[in-house]
């Protein structure tokens, strides 16, 4: 418990941390504004509303890998593990932490993207219908995760600008390189893998049969990524000298 | 100056992690360019047991791949000759039905043709060998007169409301052989509805076929033979549907199909070179990575200070920053392309995809293209990194900017609409340096940045990258000489 209140007292001592958490807050509306008022017809409206999140996660990712890797840059990391040896504990808490931020930057980012859906789209949108509520939870959980795997990263690799590229590189490679798969079934097993396509298919209210996955199975996905880069970035963490 | 790009060209060679950094680019843009293709092994087996084969388009003179799909009633000429013939107007036809005399190689698929025709709804037209196209008169006549001549080398498309005063479209030197085909032609392509909507697009296509008149034919020179009616390139299954009647010299004539290049199309078995090159993106995240750290780790190192004590003019620390890693960064992209360029496209041929062809020129600017792209990115980076002095924040920002509206422009998130003006205002404009695409006027189809068709010229779209970078330079050469270091 301690440990997470050295995180917490870290985090919001550094000027980044609210920055990065108004950029989430922000940006995430904006572009979802942007989408709702360029939409004619049709399509997904939560989906069209929560457009942003596709942008918001990019702070997200950024606000977790500067988390970890901050320390590393600065040399803090030496104190931080002399003040609290035991190493997973560390991670453990900074884990728990962009977790916790995240999901109070995204419900603020996710309410007001569904908000202005509602006001902005011919069709309206309102949470209290059940897809859509799954669509908005789901997509404040597919941020939560986002920044999990942005932690896990950081501990793998630890230089900030590294972290940031690997993970934005995957989120954003893989559908540019499924949309150019012929074959349609390897397009299909590309989105299904893929932690970006895959989390987002939470965000699908209509039509779901021609989601490349299930909305929860796809978060699942998401997990599962997630979770393998925490369990390489602990492993590293715990091997590896901290320098 | 010099001495500040030496000492700044030392500083990056001996920082291991950015060269390996920067050549990883290499094999990145290479390896996943061979993703698209090697993932993509389709089952070929059609109706009745047929090959991949079938799925191979014609293929026109100039390597174009085609549609050479239509309805052809023709007699043998040798040597010099002409048809001229009276053609019923196409009403509630497609837009480019066409229907018209046709003076052709042969009737195999793909060979070589002139025709002087009149559309569904773009009036008379004279085009030949697929991707040449003349536009003529629009006649508002029921009836419009068409005549097709051949004199040596030379072939002329005429047209008259009344066949009497003629009007030429066009003339064209074309060397066919002495045996050619000479007659009329009915074609009337696939009709084709895109709904465009977030997250998916469908193209919805059917068939459609047209009918009209030929009346007053004549031919000079040909044989005197009876008119001889060939479906063209047409699916056996719809030979049914097509044919002609001749009733003592007025003819009519039913086809479908289509005479035209074929477009690039997101999703189909074509590929073009900028397919090739998806790698790039890859390789681009890898050389943003590079330059940013090597503007910001400086600041975080504290050696900033003692490089602006070296060099107290600090824009030149920042010129001679983005002149190495623009410089190194340029080699990069133009490697990588150059590798990607042919490894992926053999490839593509060897798995059974069918290929846009492009000139050797066309491929010299996607290699050079993409290099200057990487290089005014990463220009665009060192400076942002020098003014944001946080490299993980830099990173972001650019991936950001250059890779995200890209991803939603063409992976099929957004509508037509919305995703032009993001592939036209954001950084990501500059990947239009990479189409290799021409779009036909001739030719209904979906041209969106999803199928490879950008709004911006390749140049257009590279000069507001530039816009960018230049923008950032002048923030952090301001921000660094007002700023403590």
């Amino acid at each position: 418990m301690s440990a997470l209140h050295a995180e917490w007292t870290k985090a919001w001592t550094v000027p980044g941390t609210a920055w990065l958490l108004a950029g989430v807050v922000t940006l995430t509306p904006l572009l979802g504004v942007l989408a709702a008022s360029s939409m004619a017809e049709g399509g997904d409206p939560a989906r069209t509303s929560l457009l942003g999140v596709t942008l918001g996660q990019a702070a997200v990712v950024g606000l977790a890998v500067a988390t970890v890797s901050g320390e590393y840059g600065t040399g803090m990391i030496r104190t931080t593990l002399t003040a609290v040896p035991r190493r997973l504990a560390v991670l453990r808490a900074k884990a728990f932490l962009v977790c916790m931020l995240t999901v109070a930057g995204g419900t603020a980012a996710v309410g007001a993207s569904v908000a202005a859906g509602d006001a902005l789209l011919p069709e309206g949108l309102s949470i209290a219908q059940g897809p859509v509520l799954r669509a908005a939870v789901g997509s404040v959980l597919y941020l939560a995760l986002v920044g999990l795997l942005g932690v896990g990263v950081a501990a793998l690799v630890r230089d900030a600008a590294t972290a940031v590229g690997l993970v934005l590189g995957l989120l954003f490679l893989t559908p540019i390189v499924a949309s150019l798969v012929s074959d349609p079934d390897w397009r299909e097993r590309l989105l299904e893998w893929s932690p970006m396509t895959a989390g987002l298919a939470v965000q699908a209210t209509v039509d779901l049969g021609s989601q490349p996955i299930g909305p929860w199975q796809g978060l699942g996905v998401l997990a599962a990524w997630a979770s393998a880069a925490l369990l390489a970035g602990a492993a590293a963490l715990r091997l590896r000298d901290a320098s | 100056m010099t001495n500040s790009i030496r000492a700044e060209w030392t500083k990056f060679r001996t920082v291991r992690g950015w060269v390996i950094g920067l050549l990883t680019a290499i094999p990145l843009t290479v390896l996943i360019g061979l993703l698209g293709p090697l993932g993509s092994s389709f089952d070929c087996a059609g109706p009745n047991g047929a090959q991949c084969r079938g799925n191979t388009p014609p293929i026109g003179p100039d390597g174009t791949p085609v549609f050479d799909t239509f309805y052809f009633v023709h007699r043998t000429l040798t040597g010099d000759g002409s048809v001229t013939a009276r053609v019923g107007a196409l009403r509630d036809a497609e837009p480019w039905a066409k229907a018209g005399l046709l003076l052709k190689e042969g009737t195999t698929s793909g060979s070589r043709y002139a025709a002087v025709l009149l559309t569904g709804g773009h009036g008379v037209r004279m085009q030949y060998d697929f991707t040449e196209d003349i536009a003529g008169p629009s006649p508002d006549e029921d009836r419009q007169w068409l005549r097709l001549t051949r004199e040596g080398t030379t072939l002329t498309g005429e047209t008259s409301s009344d066949g009497r005063r003629w009007s030429t479209v066009g003339t064209v030197r074309l060397d066919f052989g002495e045996r050619v085909e000479l007659g009329m032609f009915v074609s009337s392509p696939q009709h084709l509805e895109t709904s465009n909507t977030f997250g998916g697009r469908l193209d919805r296509g059917a068939p459609t076929v047209a009918t009209t008149s030929f009346d007053q034919v004549r031919t000079t020179g040909a044989a005197a033979e009876d008119w001889r009616g060939t479906a063209v390139g047409i699916d056996p299954a719809r030979e049914h549907e097509v044919g002609f009647t001749d009733d003592g010299g007025d003819l009519t004539i039913t086809g479908t199909g289509d005479i035209a290049p074929i477009p690039a199309s997101a999703g189909s078995l074509g590929k073009t070179a900028e397919n090739a090159l998806v790698g790039a993106f890859a390789g681009l995240v890898a050389v943003l990575v590079v330059a940013a750290l090597f503007a910001t780790s400086e600041y975080r190192r504290g050696i900033i200070r003692t490089s602006f004590t070296a060099n107290p003019r600090r824009g030149q620390l920042l010129a001679a920053k983005a002149v190495v890693v623009g410089g190194l960064s340029f080699v990069v992209g133009a490697v990588s392309s150059a590798l990607a360029l042919p490894l992926v496209e053999r490839a593509e041929l060897a798995e059974g995809f069918f290929q846009h062809p492009t000139t050797w020129l066309t491929e010299l600017r996607l290699v050079l293209g993409t290099g200057l792209l990487f290089a005014v990115a990463a220009v665009l980076a060192v400076a942002l990194g020098m003014f944001l002095r946080r490299g993980a924040l830099t990173v972001t920002a650019v991936v950001v900017g250059v890779v995200l509206p890209y991803l939603l422009a063409v992976a099929s998130v957004l509508p037509t609409g919305p995703a032009e003006v993001l592939v036209t205002v954001t950084p990501a404009a500059a990947f239009a340096i990479q189409q290799s695409v021409e779009e036909y006027p001739q030719v209904a189809a979906s041209y969106t940045p999803a199928d490879g068709y950008f709004p911006l010229s390749p140049t257009g779209g590279l000069v507001v990258l530039c816009g960018y970078a230049a923008v950032a330079v002048v923030l952090a050469a301001i921000a660094t000489r007002r700023r403590d270091a």
